[in-house]
């Protein structure tokens, strides 16, 4: 690509981030029981440092289907606001989600891709985002019109504050380093799930 | 509507599913069609099957009762979404397989995948059942959704050709 312009893709601007700053920068503006559902790995470890929140949801498995999972859980809790935060690798394992959440369109879900171009968890493997894949055209491709990167912290906070205010659905973007995820969530599937019912009230004390 | 999908989408109704979501198969248009025009409930087709899983997986964590439906070679597309996700987080998940595969089946590449789907939801420890007759489907179905609920684990129902007329050559 030269530098005449010819490069369309919007994210070689992008300054390189902490994942874990950012993630503590999302959760710091999560006043209103906002849902985080977090991919596998380094998102989820790097939500769980951002201290433990009783609307996060974790996922121990299931590579890829942190945006499916939002989709759903945003479906059933129309007045809260939901949040993914999925990683390149896991995104570029089901782009097809990113075209569902378009056709949905649901007014209360937010996508954060943390993006190393990499899959870092399993030795840092390069992925097709280190060179080739800008996940934000894609996600504006896929008919998700409101998709940025946030190119700095202070872009990053201001795309969130907007995305927890306005109409979604929203993508955002973000390039970060290869720091290791920083915190871990507890491995217990049922226990995960149901302090995340609980604290959005989707289960009470009896069954119903 | 047949009068099959009618007991299914009736069944569904008064268990409380409100979201369903499918990748699209001939023998099914009956429950999508159905599905889509009731007002409560929200029906729309995801691009894989292990995403709608995904989808239902949320919506069921998010107190909503959700359905996936899928044709049977689509099964094969979903075991790691089963097992590393609605089984051990013990979701109610109704799972609905068109079967293929079987039957007078016209397609080679149909019959393999139609063979593992049995022994797949053994392994995964998920209940199934295949509805075979038009009298028994509500007895079939509402008893197995009211397990699901009960007990926290997904359900399987296979409709089988026997039920649905299945899919012929043409």
């Amino acid at each position: 690509m030269d530098a005449a312009g010819t490069d369309a893709r919007t994210k070689a601007a992008g300054k390189v981030m902490s994942r874990l700053d950012l993630t503590r920068r999302l959760v710091g503006r999560l006043t209103h029981g906002e849902i985080v559902v977090a991919g596998i790995g380094n998102a989820n470890f790097d939500l769980f440092a951002a201290g433990h929140r009783p609307e996060n949801f974790y996922m121990l498995g299931s590579m890829s289907l942190a945006v499916p999972i939002a989709l759903g859980v945003a479906l059933a809790q129309p007045s809260r606001r939901v949040v993914a935060v999925e990683g390149d690798g896991s995104m570029l394992m089901n782009l097809g989600a990113l075209a569902t959440v378009a056709m949905v369109a649901p007014p209360n879900l937010t996508v954060i891709v943390w993006d190393n171009g990499t899959y870092q968890i399993t030795g840092g493997q390069a992925a097709a985002t280190a060179e080739a894949t800008d996940l934000v055209a894609v996600a504006r491709g896929a008919g998700i019109v409101q998709s940025a990167w946030a190119r700095d912290e202070a872009e990053f906070e201001r795309l969130v504050g907007e995305a927890l205010a306005g109409r979604g659905p929203r993508f955002i973007g973000a390039i970060v380093n290869q720091e290791p995820g920083a915190g871990r969530p507890e491995r217990d599937p049922v226990l995960v799930k149901d302090r995340f019912m609980r604290g959005i009230s989707a289960k009470g004390s009896t069954p119903g | 509507m047949s009068e099959w999908s009618g007991t299914i989408i009736r069944c569904f109704a008064e268990r409380g599913i409100r979201l369903v979501t499918y990748v699209p198969d001939k023998v099914l248009i009956p429950l999508i069609d159905g599905f889509r025009s009731l007002p409560n409930v929200t029906a729309f087709s995801a691009t894989r099957e292990e995403e709608a899983v995904g989808i239902a997986a949320g919506a069921s964590l998010g107190g909503t009762p959700s359905a996936v439906m899928m044709q049977s070679s689509g099964f094969g597309n979903v075991p790691n979404a089963l097992a590393s996700l609605v089984v051990p987080y013990q979701l109610p998940v109704a799972l609905v397989i068109s079967e293929r595969g079987v039957l007078g089946e016209f397609n080679a590449v149909q019959i393999p995948i139609s063979r593992v789907i049995r022994p797949a939801l053994d392994a995964l420890g998920i209940p199934h059942i295949t509805l075979e007759r038009e009298d028994e489907v509500e007895f079939l179905v509402t008893r197995s959704l009211h397990q699901a609920h009960r007990t926290q684990q997904p359900a399987a129902l296979i409709l089988s050709p026997r039920l649905t007329g299945g899919k012929m050559e043409g």
